[in-house]
């Protein structure tokens, strides 16, 4: 049998419109459920983003000079670890170098550095890593090295960073698929009350000789439209909810935490695709799977 | 051509509803199905239809054989044979001419010839003008008439009819009754299961008797015969 697209949806949306008490309550349950889903989503979204900012922050490893080091032991210092593996880039910092970052931090107490007699400070090396995951076998090699006084890593932080992102994406991929199951269920249900409320003209569309797939066509693109129309809810929902969100943030004395915070625009592009896709999915597996008992006339 | 070979049909509740029936119906022919209930009749016309798969035997349909039938086939039985009910089945929010214009879009008719072909087998049952009423405007006998349309729409050459008349007052079961005599004469099978001793007796037509899934009776000309 061809499917004629034109007919299939014309009845899809006559039948939605005949039974609008229920499509109402099933296009409500999805759009509840994503938009859980899409808050899930954008806490993930953002912790990811922040930790991600957080990690260039801690993507170098510092290494204090001994005082008596040799312009010549610099150099070599310097094309050794250019050559170890995951290293980006490395720096030198000299004593003047670092009293004047050391000024510039502190800003208005500078001041109290200008009674210095010597400079106290010891220059350094500082490596720019690839990525914070070379952190390891890059500090194994400075610590081989002589010449090297102290070697100051933010190693530990970004060990707990990674760890706590990996279970927060962890976790957020388990509940998003929980959500998810549990989205298709409730479509299962209220379309399952829709082909029970039906399940005599589904019968008798069996008796005037209509194949199964005939009959499933039009509650499949009724599933799907509820699906779809549901996350087109959600989406416009998420949306409004996280503009507010973002504009309190940006206005507030959050605007700290507020620098870390994904725009709107790129949020909502990855849930519109998202919510379509879910959104669409479980509402044809729903149709499929609730009328599956009702075929068998 | 209908032709049981042996039919039996047990359920799984242990009830023999056919026990060994076999019996032929040629093209054209207009019998009745009598007996009591829980002779065998309803089981008759479901294994006519698919709808229930028999034990042993075979049942062929000129030249199908329905026994042996894929599932994804039975679709394609249906639309060989018209179905009529006791209850209509008509879909209820669908009108008159939605519910016939139903059983040719099953079959990818083209919606110029549907729109040519309802009215004309409206007129045949008598319905002309009552194509947008929804089915609950109409009398029984009328959905009755828009139910025998739907199963003739596609011009099936057998139609089976299971206690068309049991829900209607004498009067409407007659004018039900000349509607199927008229899609006889037309060269269409006519199978009909029935109670009504009246119409029997008075049509004069082939009669089979069931009992305990036997055929009891088998009458060129027959009567209902039995004192309900």
């Amino acid at each position: 049998m061809t499917i004629k697209p034109i007919f299939t949806l014309k009845e899809a949306f006559k039948n939605l419109w005949r039974n609008r008490l229920m499509s109402i309550a099933s296009v409500s349950s999805v759009t509840a459920t994503l938009m859980i889903l899409g808050i899930i989503f954008a806490l993930i979204i953002n912790i990811n983003a922040m930790a991600q900012s957080a990690k260039d922050q801690f993507d170098s490893i510092q290494a204090y000079l001994k005082e008596d080091i040799t312009a010549v032991e610099i150099d070599a210092i310097i094309t050794k670890l250019s050559a170890v593996n995951g290293v980006q880039s490395v720096a030198y910092e000299s004593k003047a170098d670092a009293l004047v970052k050391m000024k510039e931090s502190w800003k208005d107490n500078a001041y109290l550095l200008e009674g210095l007699e010597a400079n106290p400070l010891p220059s350094s090396i500082i490596v720019y890593l690839k990525d914070i995951y070379y952190a390891s076998s890059v500090l194994i090699e400075i610590n081989g090295l002589s010449g090297i006084e102290e070697v100051k890593s933010y190693q530990d932080i970004v060990e707990q960073l990674l760890s706590i992102t990996e279970a927060i994406r962890k976790a957020g991929i388990i509940v998003i698929f929980v959500l998810i199951a549990i989205s298709t269920f409730i479509i299962h249900n209220t379309i399952k009350l829709t082909v029970n409320s039906r399940q005599r003209e589904i019968n008798i569309m069996k008796y005037v000789g209509a194949t199964n797939w005939f009959i499933r066509w039009p509650f499949l693109a009724e599933g799907t439209l509820l699906g779809l129309f549901g996350a087109g809810i959600a989406a416009l929902l998420i949306r409004f909810a996280y503009d507010a969100v973002f504009e309190i943030m940006h206005t507030d004395f959050y605007v700290l935490v507020s620098a870390y915070v994904v725009l709107p625009e790129v949020l909502m592009a990855d849930i519109a695709f998202l919510f379509v896709v879910i959104g669409a999915g479980i509402g044809a597996l729903g149709s499929i799977w609730s009328m599956r008992k009702y075929l068998n006339v | 051509m209908i032709e049981f070979q042996n039919v039996v049909k047990k359920y799984d509740n242990g009830v023999t509803a056919l026990n060994g029936v076999s019996v032929k119906i040629e093209k054209g022919e207009f019998v009745f199905i009598v007996g009591p209930s829980g002779a065998g009749k309803s089981t008759f016309i479901k294994a006519l239809l698919k709808e229930v798969k028999v034990t042993s035997g075979h049942i062929h349909m000129d030249d199908m054989e329905i026994t042996k039938m894929h599932r994804r086939k039975v679709p394609f039985l249906r639309r060989k044979v018209g179905v009529v009910f006791q209850d209509f089945r008509l879909l209820p929010n669908k009108t008159v001419y939605e519910n016939i214009a139903f059983a040719m879009e099953i079959l990818g008719t083209p919606h110029r010839n549907i729109r040519k072909q309802v009215p004309m087998i409206l007129a045949l049952v008598g319905l002309t003008g009552k194509g947008n009423y929804y089915p609950n405007q109409l009398s029984g006998g009328e959905q009755q008439r828009v139910s025998i349309a739907r199963s003739m729409i596609n011009n099936p050459p057998i139609l089976i009819a299971d206690e068309p008349t049991g829900n209607l007052d004498p009067d409407t079961s007659w004018e039900i009754m000349k509607v199927l005599r008229t899609i006889n004469r037309r060269g269409t099978t006519i199978i009909m299961a029935t109670h009504d001793r009246e119409i029997v007796d008075i049509m004069k037509k082939r009669v089979i008797a069931l009992e305990n899934g036997l055929i009891a009776r088998d009458d060129k000309i027959g009567v209902y015969g039995y004192d309900d």
